[in-house]
């Protein structure tokens, strides 16, 4: 289990019976020889293969990577690189094409914009409303399901089911458990002795409060089943010399438990801090940017800017300087990878 | 994060699993089990309870939301509205909509990844660690942040409203490779070399020895590719505006936006959008959870 980038990872390879992984490996050694009982009578292939392998191993290289190539470099790269020389023009969405060169004109308008801060403000506060309670409470509950062995597929299914779920169904969802008057947040607030609840996403205090509370019900799933995966493996051996010594269950957990999960934590941290920066989907849907832009996020704006404006040159002016914030904290992701990869 | 590794290294893992993990020495343990448990208990019916609410206001009929809107049973239990719903609504067009394109962009990322993948991890050519990482760079290039690119790419090859409008950008998956090549690279040296000496083409070992062999990674690869598309909203909701075409999780949007549509009816919707994923996950729990989990992408 070397190769195990995420300590939660394990799952995965652990998953699969172990006998399993070697017959595998049993029925391709077969499948190996096989392979080379067939060729053989072919044999007279094999010199020229060799010694051109040099050669045409660039070539064999070239078209396996081309077809992903290609894809990456349409879809991937080149509109990255689109999209840092169109925020210099000012095209339009309609029209097509880059239009004018404009120089530094839309970073101006964007830096010097009410609306780009304010929205990056707010996207800033989802992430710090939802990445802080969804690695907290996913670190919760992993380490309560950690204690019993027996009835883990229930809270697995419990906590894990919502994640599955498409943004549009939460969103649907929570639109009426947070309605005003006939929704069930309001009346289970009345019922707790709230006189007047809040209209929750109405009110402009309320509202990204609400659709936060509603990401980490959807998201915690997430988070909780790696943190599940990442405290099996810990060797039992572990807890019993630390019980041994006399660490009571709370002790156990604070010094020799959570101080274990620190690769865990980091990789739940950075893929969340990502994802929370990218929010769109169920403000989108939920409030639409409202009430008076309260919630609107900076992709939230970029799509407004790009589509509802057609500003296409100031749109991707406004991606890339998201792009910037985002690439920043991916880049420990990225380092996180290289690191395993090297072990690997 | 790929995790998945074709050696057969989790025995250490598996019989700690099976084992009873403590047993509660002390009277205090054992209390301090059951206050957990039980906290536990109240928090996974917390957690269910937003889901059985839609399930519960969908069977209600109309008249008796009205007059009580926070009940939680009916004594007049209806399937209308689901009924209405189907009837009237593109509910089954986008489930089609959604599985084709969700399908076809598995099936192109698990191909084209894998290729890649195997090329990086057994071939020796000039380049490859600097295209691996130029590769691997990939992931930090949020697809979201690309909006008005692809809509302009696809504009001007007059896809957009088509099922490979939905489909072509999501098809660059860096994660994919990398989980690949990572299961590629704990595959044994001498089985592919014992090919090659024998006069196989690497594309053969790579379809009828190396393939065959990682079906843990194609698994992983297909089940986190295939969830992630079918939940994919901001482009498919640019891609497509013709509502035939749309893909569920955008289509039920429309639902929310045909005013006046009663309550009862937008859970019915909401119910019938969670359900496919929802039943696909309840069969296989837990290979959904390690295929997510192993690629770690989110």
């Amino acid at each position: 289990m070397s190769a195990t980038a995420v300590p939660g990872a394990g799952a995965g390879a652990g998953a699969g019976p172990p006998a399993g992984a070697g017959a595998g490996v049993g029925a391709g050694a077969g499948a190996g020889s096989r392979t080379g009982a067939g060729s053989a009578g072919r044999g007279t292939r094999t010199p020229s293969a060799r010694g051109g392998s040099a050669h045409t191993g660039r070539w064999t290289a070239s078209g396996m990577l081309l077809p992903f190539g290609v894809f990456y470099v349409v879809f991937l790269l080149g509109p990255l690189v689109y999209t840092a020389v169109a925020g210099f023009f000012n095209g339009s969405l309609v029209k097509g094409g880059l239009g004018d060169w404009v120089g530094t004109a839309n970073y101006a308008q964007a830096l010097g914009s009410d609306e780009f801060w304010s929205s990056l403000g707010h996207t800033l506060w989802f992430t710090v409303l939802t990445t802080v309670p969804l690695i907290l409470v996913a670190l919760a509950l992993a380490l309560m399901t950690d204690r019993f062995s027996r009835g883990k597929w229930f809270f697995r299914l419990a906590f894990f089911a919502p994640f599955m779920l498409p943004s549009s169904v939460i969103s649907l969802l929570f639109m009426w458990i947070y309605a005003d008057e006939i929704g069930l947040a309001q009346g289970v607030a009345k019922a707790l002795g709230a006189d007047a609840p809040p209209s929750w996403l109405g009110d402009p205090d309320w509202a990204m409060i609400s659709i936060a509370a509603a990401t980490v019900w959807w998201t915690v799933g997430f988070n909780f089943v790696i943190y599940l995966a990442a405290l099996q493996e810990i060797p039992r051996e572990v807890h019993e010399a630390a019980a041994i010594d006399g660490a009571g269950p709370w002790q156990r957990l604070r010094l020799v438990v959570v101080p274990m999960l620190g690769r865990a934590t980091t990789l739940v941290a950075v893929l969340q801090l990502v994802a929370s920066l990218k929010v769109f989907d169920q403000i989108y849907m939920m409030t639409g940017g409202g009430p008076d832009d309260a919630t609107r996020p900076s992709l939230l704006y970029v799509y407004q800017t790009g589509f509802t404006d057609g500003r296409a040159g100031y749109a991707s002016t406004v991606a890339l300087l998201l792009f910037v914030i985002i690439l920043l904290i991916s880049l420990v992701w990225f380092a996180l990878i290289r690191h395993t990869e090297k072990e690997a | 994060m790929a995790a998945l590794t074709p050696a057969p290294a989790a025995t250490a893992r598996s019989t700690a699993d099976s084992a009873p993990r403590r047993s509660p020495r002390t009277d205090s343990e054992r209390l301090f089990n059951r206050v957990t448990l039980g906290t536990l208990l109240a928090l996974a019916l917390l957690w269910l309870a937003p889901l059985a609410w839609a399930v519960a206001t969908s069977v209600r009929p109309p008249g008796e939301l009205a007059t009580d809107p926070t009940a939680w049973f009916s004594a007049h239990s209806t399937l209308a509205n689901y009924r209405e719903v189907l009837a009237a609504g593109r509910i089954p067009y986008w489930y089609v909509n959604s599985f084709v394109t969700s399908a076809l962009t598995t099936l192109l990322t698990v191909c084209t990844a894998s290729l890649a993948a195997f090329a990086l991890s057994r071939l020796r050519f000039r380049h490859r660690r600097p295209v691996f990482l130029l590769i691997l760079a990939g992931v930090m290039i949020p697809p979201q942040l690309l909006m008005v690119p692809h809509f302009l790419t696809l504009q001007v090859a007059g896809m957009l409203n088509t099922y490979w409008a939905v489909v072509l950008p999501q098809v660059p998956n860096v994660v994919a490779v990398f989980v690949f090549k990572q299961f590629f690279d704990g595959i044994p040296v001498e089985l592919t070399d014992a090919a090659r000496a024998d006069g196989a083409s690497w594309l053969r070992i790579y379809g009828q020895i190396v393939m065959p062999l990682s079906r843990p990674a194609v698994s992983a690869v297909t089940i986190f590719v295939f969830v992630w598309s079918w939940n994919n909203f901001l482009w498919p909701l640019l891609a497509v505006t013709d509502p035939q075409m749309m893909t569920l999780p955008v289509g039920l949007t429309s639902v929310q936006d045909a005013f006046g549509l009663p309550q009862a009816q937008l859970m019915a919707s909401a119910v019938l959008g969670a359900l496919p994923l929802l039943t696909v996950f309840l069969f296989f729990q837990r290979r959904i959870v390690e295929g997510i989990v192993g690629t770690g992408l989110k």
